[in-house]
């Protein structure tokens, strides 16, 4: 029997006795060939769902960043939404910085999306002039560690038709073709100006675990957040599944299924095996892309005619089946139940011949 | 100056708002104008709205003005004396009807001794914050509201006497209950709804505590004697009706007791009870399955009578039989006739109802549960004075529920039975509790209701006291004998060749999608092919075509429709809802199309 790598090592460092226990027990922790293993997942998953509270959809705590767990995160993620209804990372600095509080707010400052409207002092439409004056909050300022210059220039790359000066903590946008309505539209505009940090990144919030900080965001921006060098690269990580499945690859996104789905499951009490979620998981991520289970993703990729139509939307599939000429092979288990044949799981997998002796 | 609005139509301003609805509504009451006339004063636009349209719910209220309320001791003097009566009151001015709209601009107060001179309106009880079925619970001002809402809905089901000429009467699916009582604790609307003439319930002791575990989740444990001294006793009535129809062609049925060569005929057993015109005997003993009303209906499709039978033996035999779970009585025969002048025989059965394990109980808190045990007296726990309970009641029913009321009453119950007058325990106008308590410390009793009790079987002491008292229990609809039911054989569904559903129909237990996983992530497929066999059947296939075909039993040989003589047909076992799925896509314009391989 090959024994994987971890227990091959240990295997080898064992006396006879303990080897033979080792293996023996190995054997016994296998899964039988025929066991259902899809179905016992689906039920292990689906029987702590019941018991999950429906209206813990989003909790509002006081400094915590609000996302959406229990039930409705668990269908998130299985159903491989393309964004998360609160997208959120978890940042995880170098031992370097983590262990300062200094420093990982000074980074966190540097990660948050700084808009206009965030170091607003006061927005002022000067209709004789035709002017806007943004007078920007100097505390802000000094907090956000940024200066007027810097507001302006970023005004200036948004804005590259309008005249901008400024002076001390004001700034004077002169609208060229300065009509009252243009004048006030700017005036909205200039409000969601990005001035620094990283785009889609809305809150933060820094948290000690342990004894090193981390960072909490309330939005998503993995391949950003990655470029900065105070950031630990191998231990950061979002809740958007798809957002790691295009910058990391098919493999991390297994493991954020895994990860998000076992985390969300942790989070109310339930204890599932991993294993049944590394199914889904695998499942999921086979084809190279993140498939959610409903039909149009993991169900659809079926092979048999009579089980997809078994699982919502049947005409669609018998009408396709019918242009398309398909054959069933009845190869699987819900056909089989539905024509009253011994499904190929279980004991109705094998097939023993007794072969008679020639005498 | 304001808009004036008369039934949503503008009609006019008036100059001084708050003097014309002072004037208004003093022409009003005085019975210058219609009391079915309601009016307000809207502050934020400026209008007067006066409204006499109909579909308006309105409520009367006791008019206040300067701070006393208007109805009088002599009024009510007079109206005990029956001189003068509610619409009198109306009249004079003392009571008045509003709408939700003039409600907003009233001051109304609750209980009498909170008025003030700012005060317009004073309830007339306190007790008209709930409905009639809510105001039937005691001591509801003590509970949370949802068991309040429980124990209402609760108190619809309670089995007493609902009509006192019941015995005439031939309601589908009556219950009667034996010894009825009037509650020892009840509220006002017990009495105006008339519920101490047919009360719903009797009044029982209770001891809170458990009982070898014979009262887990919300069961009780009953006394066995109480049962057989009568205690919840009720009969349960159920009339059937047969009726002797008329056909086309001048035949019809015939009421009497059917001839042996009758199609479908049953046992001989059956009619033993019927009297020589085909009607059972009042007082029989019958048995499920028995005939009350012989009957014989011609054949069903009448060209096959005169093409080849004639007489009795064409008949069908359509009585009516009993369906029961015990033994029942035949209580009455009513023989009549309907609106088309067919003979009409209405036979009602009655069956006695003895409480049994699963029979379901409540008392008027939503604290509802089913019997666990039912204990011999002698071994149910007794207090110093002798007192044995009738109901043992967990414990652990009241904190998580939170139902006060349940303890009050238990209380109230001992307190009324000891001093032998019932308590009012209407909520927000009762006997509180504090008077209770001192009133039960009078009687000899420790005021918290507790008692030291003995086990019936050891005859020790228990080493907590118990709290014993009198409650009002109510025997629910719900009895086991009419729920209970079981199938190894029995009808199948026409189309689908599966075993009926439901209990009426004698129908089998679903085997559903969830259970089925089940039994795919146990393996155990064998049985699980076992378990979906009641419509296997056996389908003669075309190999050529893939389609299903005839098979013809006399020549043995089978045909298919399509390919003919070439056909070449095999014998597939498949479930009958799988050849009815075939069809369906073939209705569909799809051909599913079989392939056949031999078994590898």
């Amino acid at each position: 029997m090959k024994l994987p790598k971890k227990l091959q090592d240990k295997y080898e460092s064992l006396n006879e006795k303990d080897r033979k226990k080792l293996l023996r027990n190995y054997e016994e922790s296998l899964v039988a060939p025929g066991e259902a293993v899809g179905v016992v997942a689906g039920q292990s998953i689906g029987e702590p769902g019941t018991q999950m509270i429906l209206r813990t959809h989003k909790f509002a705590g006081v400094t915590e960043i609000i996302i959406s767990k229990g039930l409705p995160r668990l269908i998130e993620i299985f159903d491989a939404r393309k964004t998360p209804s609160t997208p959120s990372m978890t940042i995880y600095l170098k031992k370097d910085v983590s262990s300062d509080e200094k420093k990982v707010r000074e980074t966190a400052t540097k990660i948050l999306e700084l808009k206009v409207k965030d170091v607003l002092e006061k927005l002022i439409v000067d209709l004789l002039n035709k002017t806007v004056k943004i007078y920007l909050d100097k505390t802000s300022l000094k907090k956000f560690m940024i200066n007027t210059k810097k507001v302006s220039e970023m005004l200036k790359k948004s804005m590259k038709k309008e005249e901008i000066t400024y002076e001390g903590n004001v700034i004077n946008i002169k609208s060229k073709d300065a009509n009252i309505k243009n004048l006030y539209k700017l005036r909205v505009k200039v409000k969601d100006v990005y001035t620094q940090g990283i785009p889609k990144i809305e809150q933060i919030l820094p948290v000690k675990k342990g004894n090193e900080w981390i960072i909490k965001t309330f939005g998503s921006n993995l391949k950003e957040i990655l470029k900065i060098p105070e950031v630990d690269t191998t231990r950061t990580f979002t809740n958007d599944l798809f957002e790691i499945l295009n910058i990391l690859g098919v493999e991390a996104a297994r493991n954020a299924v895994i990860n998000e789905s076992l985390m969300t499951l942790k989070e109310q009490g339930l204890s599932v095996d991993v294993r049944h979620l590394m199914l889904v998981a695998d499942i999921m991520t086979a084809d190279g892309t993140l498939r959610g289970v409903n039909r149009y993703g993991v169900t659809k990729g079926k092979k048999s005619v009579l089980a997809r139509a078994s699982f919502e939307v049947a005409l669609k599939h018998l009408f396709n089946a019918a242009v398309h000429r398909e054959i069933d092979e009845l190869k699987s288990i819900v056909e089989n139940v539905m024509i009253n044949q011994p499904a190929p799981v279980g004991t109705g997998m094998l097939k023993l011949v007794v072969k008679h002796d020639k005498k | 100056m304001s808009d004036l609005f008369f039934n949503g139509v503008f009609i006019g301003t008036v100059k001084n708002s708050l003097r014309f609805i002072k004037k208004i509504k003093k022409e009003r009451r005085e019975g210058n104008l219609s009391y079915l006339m309601n009016l307000m004063y809207d502050e934020k636009h400026d209008n007067v709205i006066i409204t006499t349209e109909k579909g308006r719910a309105r409520r009367p209220l006791i008019i206040v003005e300067n701070g006393k309320p208007k109805l009088t001791k002599e009024y009510i003097k007079k109206l005990k004396n029956g001189e003068i009566t509610w619409n009198n009151l109306v009249k004079e001015g003392v009571i008045e009807y509003l709408d939700a709209s003039e409600e907003e601009n009233s001051k109304i107060v609750i209980n009498e001794d909170e008025l003030t001179e700012e005060h317009t309106h004073l309830e007339i009880s306190s007790l008209i914050i709930l409905g009639n079925q809510a105001s039937m619970v005691p001591y509801a001002e003590h509970n949370t509201a949802t068991r309040d809402i429980y124990g209402s809905k609760l108190l619809k089901q309670g089995l007493g006497i609902y009509a006192s000429n019941y015995l005439i009467r031939s309601d589908t699916d009556s219950n009667i209950l034996h010894y009825v009582q009037k509650p020892l604790v009840d509220t006002i609307m017990w009495k105006l709804m008339n519920y101490d003439i047919h009360p719903i319930g009797c009044n029982v002791i209770i001891a809170i505590m458990t009982w070898d575990g014979y009262n887990i989740e919300d069961a009780i444990v009953i006394n066995k004697s109480s049962i057989e001294r009568g205690m919840y006793r009720s009969t349960y009535f159920r009339p059937y009706k047969s009726e002797e129809l008329r056909y086309a062609g001048g035949i019809k049925d015939l009421i009497c007791i059917p001839e042996k060569e009758v199609k479908g005929y049953r046992m001989e057993k059956v009619y033993v009870h019927l009297e020589d015109d085909g009607i059972i005997n009042p007082e029989a003993n019958i048995m499920i399955g028995d005939v009350l009303v012989g009957k014989t209906s011609p054949p069903r499709f009448l060209a096959s009578l005169e093409e080849f039978r004639v007489g009795v033996e064409a008949r069908r035999e359509t009585s009516t039989t009993v369906k029961l779970q015990g033994n029942g009585v035949v209580d009455s025969v009513m023989i009549s006739e309907s609106s088309e002048g067919n003979k009409i025989i209405k036979t009602k059965v009655r069956e006695q109802r003895i409480p049994e394990i699963g029979d379901k109980f409540s008392s008027r808190y939503g604290q509802k549960g089913v019997i666990g045990m039912i204990v011999p007296h002698e071994s149910m726990p007794f207090t110093a004075s002798g007192i044995t309970p009738d109901i043992i009641f967990s414990p652990f029913s009241i904190p998580p529920r939170m139902t006060f009321a349940q303890v009050i009453e238990c209380l109230a119950g001992k307190v009324a039975a000891l001093r032998g007058t019932p308590i009012n325990g209407t909520p927000f106008n009762n006997e509180n509790e504090t008077d209770l308590r001192k009133e039960l410390l009078k009687l000899g009793f420790k005021d918290n209701g507790s008692e030291t009790m003995y086990d019936g079987r050891t005859g020790k002491e228990y080493k907590a006291r118990i709290m014993t008292g009198n409650m009002f229990y109510m025997k629910l609809r719900m009895m086991v004998s009419s729920k209970m039911q079981s199938r190894a054989r029995g009808p199948l569904a026409l189309l689908t060749r599966q075993p009926t559903e439901g209990k009426a129909k004698e129908g089998g237990l679903r085997l559903g999608e969830m259970e089925k996983d089940c039994l795919i992530s146990h393996g155990a497929t064998l049985f699980l092919k076992e378990r979906f066999d009641s419509d296997k059947s056996v389908m003669p296939v075309c190999k050529r075509c893939g389609t299903i075909a005839i098979f013809n039993k006399f020549k043995n040989k089978g045909l298919c429709p399509i390919c003919g003589e070439k056909s070449e047909i095999t014998l597939i076992e498949m479930s009958y809802a799988f050849k009815l799925l075939l069809d369906e896509l073939k209705s569909l314009c799809i051909y599913p199309k079989l392939h056949i391989k031999p078994k590898s």
